[in-house]
């Protein structure tokens, strides 16, 4: 095993006894990122140089006798829709390729300030739109577990980058599923937090009453870390919950006898592939063995969750995206040669020229949605059924702790096997829809594999019931060894280098 | 002409003067070199929020009480979604359906008679930044976003304006107002209050709804009055030659004294308002209500009762010193501390305000202290100058903001009350004019005031008048 | 719900979007079978149903009115496509 396949907190423990030096882990992630990037093509920008200027000023501190941050001197990569200042942010966009933002998002700041070392910056559907990276306006990124397969997304970078050791954790984003959902087709742990949990400050929105940033992970216990970094109150956002946060850590005790597990029926309907559905049944089996309470429940208004999405995500979508018009940053279209425009044309041209079609499509859908004429019979109504939904989560949380269901009702598929038509793809995110427009917390932690293809576990929670979810993943996690499982990725074509531990390391290898 | 009314809204809006902006903490200042006072929000950058200033609801809601509306329980902001290159975000965030403040209204006086025009609503929002065209046909313009999410407030009024003097009445009551409870500075001028007009005609008496135009780009409060005389005019003779007035939007074009159709927009305008998902609801509680209610300074229409009965001024002449709170404020710190509040009144409705226009000066920005003043008037009563010498006084005073006593020592203006003086003067007059002493003896009372004249002459005008006109009488 | 292509245009035009001919047409036929799909929430009877603006009940969210730093010039128009002086240049605006 190389120091790049090891988790956050092992590498802490390690760089905060002096086993290893904040500057050793990052060398180890960058040549495994030199030695697999050409095949996974996780990241948009690498920030080699300040990662390294980074890991020293850790090691530094530490020699001085400074207390560290508990993820001090580890290699994180961003998703890139969140602002790094001085650090091209383009939301895989053309619109912004050449952006660079003058201040950090909140999460990014709070990373710096506890010794984080920052990778680079990770690739992702345009704009957050899409379920497989494929809409990236810069390049796919690859499956780790099977490079003809996508990484889900629309957070594909970040999840395939922890799957291949192209980074210990990342942050990524989540407004449908798109955390849940590539960490289930990467065998690896993502979480979408409580909505307003984690300040969406310098996240570039997509969705604003849906989006949330959250952690991708090697395994629980890393889960639940990072989240003690990110969480918290933030005054540049509204939304931003005011309540006190756990250590969440705490919840990691492995026993959970007793814990009322509901499984909804209509969340193993159709569409959902069956060897999904069984290795997702024995995951379940697993948690009743280990003590909880698994019982069959209804979730009826499921089948309304995703056109409900489909109007409410592309409707503020509309509105979110108007500032990309050429005027004060991003693209900017040229005019017909030996021609001029006038602003009207400038702005059609400019938008037509730096979106994809996807983010045109919900671009359309969203400001269809809320033109004179539709407002009630779409947006109004969908914001009525999401109320249902709510209330239906709810009234299931007043019986049960946690619920469960697969992830994603496929394991990852093939490049171009949904691009062509948007409702099948939109159907990927069937499970982890509802979970955005109630604004609850979900994780999805690997369970099994299909075919060689990871299959991921959703575990869904009361609003700030995080502890209550990682506390299950963490018991299901320690009773299995899915969250072991690394890709085998072929490299055998380049000369593979090696970091070797200094003398006495005595990590497990 | 005679057979039409008119029928008048106004939306005004006017920017507040917070110490920062709406939903960023920038400065809320001008002046300042293009783009200088902005940030990531302010500017509209991907990935940023906005945070609704305090301040900005504390005005509103004292705006609103001072309009006599009420104030929302529940109120929200909306995005108003629309493409111009001065709005950042291509929306504005304001309030669509849950307008802070609704139903309320202001009194006016016009030709001596009072109306009450309706308030519809008050609502918040962020203005924009502004554009600067560039010059000779240039084929671009330039942005600079400053002004950029400075909080304005939208105060529309129920169609209930007949008349533009009414508009204008209205509007320079609104700025009392809004100037009393220190929200806004108010100058049209500045733009920090600009004015559009919804107007229609009618055939005096019906309460028939003619298609109305909106009239924009008026910079004044002049510029209002003229542009709805001119309207007025348009209209009704569009109606009289047997046509239709079309429902548009028209432009004030001050040199031509008339207002002109804007070039229509190449589509309906359709804002696809909807609730800001990153602002949260705003619940002002009754308490707060109460509380600022309380802070509340004395407006405009109870301090003119006031000062009529306080001080026994007739009604024209506290309205005029009410009409801004700093003259009402200069007017009473004197009153209060003067025998005569009518004196006073004189000296500042007078020379006062005619001193502040001719030197075009802000109430606030005058050297010249209420105290200053009351002891000018105090040396008058004790006969240490006269009453015309005080003029010339009373100017340096305003100019310099010296003290009357320092000013009359300075230029030597006491008053010659010393009879030995005066009398030696009187007779060198009376000797030196034997002709118009003869004239006066012959009973031209002309010749009199011409002598009299003469002594204040002689004394650069600081003779006591009253002891000048009885040693002249006993002289001759 | 089916689109006409005249309201593909309008909606077009009030999102800033060119489109071509063929892409008028794909998106008048996608846009329109989402929106079959999506009209299955209109069997529900929501009459009594307040919207979800929000999911957490938050309310009142205020900052107090104190300064911050502007931003340097510099970095203000460092993102510009055109920039002209201390100004963003934008082409004519009619």
């Amino acid at each position: 095993m190389e120091i790049y396949d090891l988790t956050a907190h092992e590498l802490a423990e390690y760089i905060q006894k002096g086993e290893l030096s904040a500057e050793e882990v990052t060398r180890s992630v960058f040549s495994r990122i030199h030695e697999v990037e050409e095949d996974v093509r996780a990241y948009v920008t690498l920030t080699e140089e300040k990662a390294y200027a980074q890991a020293r000023y850790v090691d530094e501190q530490r020699r001085a006798g400074k207390k560290l941050g508990p993820l001090a001197g580890i290699p994180v990569g961003i998703k890139d829709n969140m602002c790094t200042k001085g650090i091209r942010t383009t939301c895989s966009s053309r619109i912004l390729e050449n952006f660079v933002p003058p201040y950090n998002a909140t999460v990014v700041e709070k990373l710096e300030a506890e010794g984080a070392v920052m990778t680079g910056k990770l690739n992702m559907d345009e704009f957050a739109m899409g379920s497989s990276t494929e809409n990236s306006a810069f390049f796919p990124t690859r499956n780790p577990w099977d490079l003809n397969c996508v990484p889900g997304g629309s957070s594909g970078g970040p999840a395939a980058a922890v799957a291949a050791g192209e980074a210990i954790y990342t942050l990524g984003s989540d407004t449908g599923g798109s955390i849940r959902q590539p960490a289930s087709l990467c065998g690896i742990v993502g979480m979408k937090p409580t909505y307003g949990l984690v300040s969406r400050y310098g996240l570039v929105a997509f969705a604003s009453s849906l989006d949330q940033i959250g952690p991708f992970t090697k395994d629980v216990r890393d889960c639940a870390l990072v989240l003690n970094l990110i969480a918290g109150h933030d005054p540049m956002d509204s939304t931003s919950a005011p309540n006190p946060v756990p250590d969440y850590t705490s919840f990691l005790t492995g026993d959970i006898k007793g814990v009322k597990i509901g499984v909804p029926r209509e969340f193993f309907g159709k569409g959902l592939d069956s060897r999904v559905a069984d290795v997702v049944r024995n995951a379940i089996d697993k948690l009743a063995d280990l003590g909880a309470i698994v019982e069959e429940c209804s979730f009826p208004y499921a089948e309304y969750a995703l056109p409900v999405y489909y109007i409410i995500a592309p409707a503020e979508a509309s509105s979110n995206l108007a500032r990309y018009d050429g005027v004060c940053y991003g693209y900017r279209a040229v005019p017909e040669k030996g021609e001029k425009y006038d602003i009207i044309e400038m702005y059609m041209k400019t938008r037509s020229e730096g979106f994809g079609a996807e983010v045109k499509r919900r671009i359309m859908l969203g400001t269809y949605a809320l033109s004179s004429g539709y407002y009630d019979a779409y947006y109004l109504k969908a914001l009525k059924v999401r109320t249902l939904i709510k209330d239906d989560f709810a009234r299931l949380f007043e019986k049960y702790d946690v619920l469960v269901s697969p992830t994603s009702p496929t394991p990852a598929f093939r490049f171009g096997e949904k691009a062509n038509d948007p409702l099948t793809m939109y159907l990927s995110d069937i499970y982890t829809i509802p979970v955005n427009l109630a604004g609850i917390p979900a994780l999805s932690v690997p369970c099994g594999f299909v075919d060689g293809l990871p299959v991921g576990l959703h575990l869904m929670g009361p609003a700030f019931g995080e502890g209550t979810i990682l506390k299950v993943a963490y018991a299901y996690e320690q009773n299995t060894s899915y969250h072991r499982a690394r890709p085998p990725l072929q490299v055998e074509k380049r000369p593979k280098p090696t970091v070797r531990l200094q003398e006495g390391g005595n990590h497990r290898g | 002409m005679d057979n039409y009314e008119a029928v008048i809204g106004l939306e005004v809006h006017v920017e507040l003067h917070t110490k920062t902006k709406a939903f960023c903490s920038c400065p809320n200042e001008f002046g300042k070199e293009p783009n200088t006072n902005v940030c990531p929000i302010c500017l509209g950058l991907p990935g940023v929020l906005p945070v609704i200033n305090e301040a900005l609801l504390e005005y509103a809601v004292k705006a609103g009480l001072a309009l006599n509306c009420e104030i929302a329980a529940f109120s929200k902001f909306d995005r108003k979604n629309y493409y111009y290159p001065d709005l950042p975000k291509n929306y504005q965030i304001s309030q669509y359906d849950l307008p802070l403040c609704r139903n309320g209204y202001l009194d006016i006086e016009v030709n001596g008679a009072t109306r009450r025009v309706g308030i519809t609503r008050v609502h918040m929002e962020e203005d924009a930044g502004k554009l600067v065209h560039g010059e000779g046909g240039a084929d671009y313009s330039l942005v600079d976003l400053n002004r950029a999410g400075v909080p304005l407030l939208e105060i529309v009024s129920e169609p209930d304006i007949r008349t533009p003097e009414e508009a204008k009445a209205y509007l320079e009551k609104l700025k009392s107002i809004l100037s009393y409870i220190d929200v806004s500075d108010c100058k049209m001028e500045e733009g920090s209050l600009r004015c559009d007009a919804n107007i229609s005609v009618r055939p005096a008496g019906t309460g028939i709804l003619n298609p109305k135009t909106e009239i924009k780009n008026m910079n004044s409060f002049r510029a209002v009055q003229r542009a709805l005389e001119a309207e007025i005019k348009r209209q009704c003779a569009v109606w009289a030659a047997g046509g239709t007035v079309e429902s548009e939007t028209r432009a004030w074009d001050e040199n031509k004294g008339t207002t002109v159709p804007m070039r229509s927009k190449e589509e309906a305008s359709d804002y696809r308002y909807f609730p800001d998902p990153d602002l949260v609801p705003i619940v002002i509680s009754p308490d707060r209500v109460s509380r600022i209610k309380s802070e509340l300074p004395e407006l405009p229409d109870a301090r003119a009762r006031r000062f009529t009965s306080e001080y026994g001024l007739s009604a024209y002449d506290a309205g005029v010193l009410t009409a801004s709170r700093a003259l009402a404020d200069f007017y009473e710190a004197c009153a209060r501390n003067y025998r005569d509040p009518k004196l006073v009144s004189n000296w500042v409705t007078g020379e006062f305000l005619r001193l502040v226009n001719a030197r075009n000066l802000e109430i606030r920005d005058v050297k010249l202290t209420p105290a200053h003043l009351v002891e000018m008037l105090e040396l008058i009563d004790k006969g240490t100058i006269s009453g015309k010498i005080a003029k010339t006084v009373f100017e340096e005073m305003f100019d310099t903001g010296k003290r009357a006593e320092d000013i009359i020592k300075e230029k030597g203006l006491v008053q010659i009350s010393d009879e030995g003086e005066l009398s030696r003067i009187v007779e060198e007059v009376v000797t030196a004019n034997p002709g118009v002493v003869a004239d006066y003896r012959n009973g031209k009372e002309k010749a009199f005031a011409f002598l009299v004249g003469q002594v204040m002459k002689a004394t650069r005008g600081k003779a006591n008048p009253q002891l000048v006109n009885r040693l002249l009488k006993e002289r001759i | 719900m089916k689109l006409s292509k005249k309201e593909v245009e309008h909606v077009a035009l009030l999102a800033r979007l060119a489109l071509s001919e063929e892409e008028k047409e794909r998106f008048r036929a996608q846009l329109s079978s989402v929106l079959e799909y999506a009209d299955i929430i209109n069997r529900l009877d929501t009459e009594k149903v307040a919207p979800t603006y929000h999911v957490l009940p938050i309310q009142n969210v205020e900052r107090p009115d104190k300064e911050h730093e502007t931003l340097p010039l510099e970095e203000t128009l460092q993102n510009a496509p055109q920039r002209d002086g201390n100004y963003f240049r934008v082409p004519r605006i009619i």
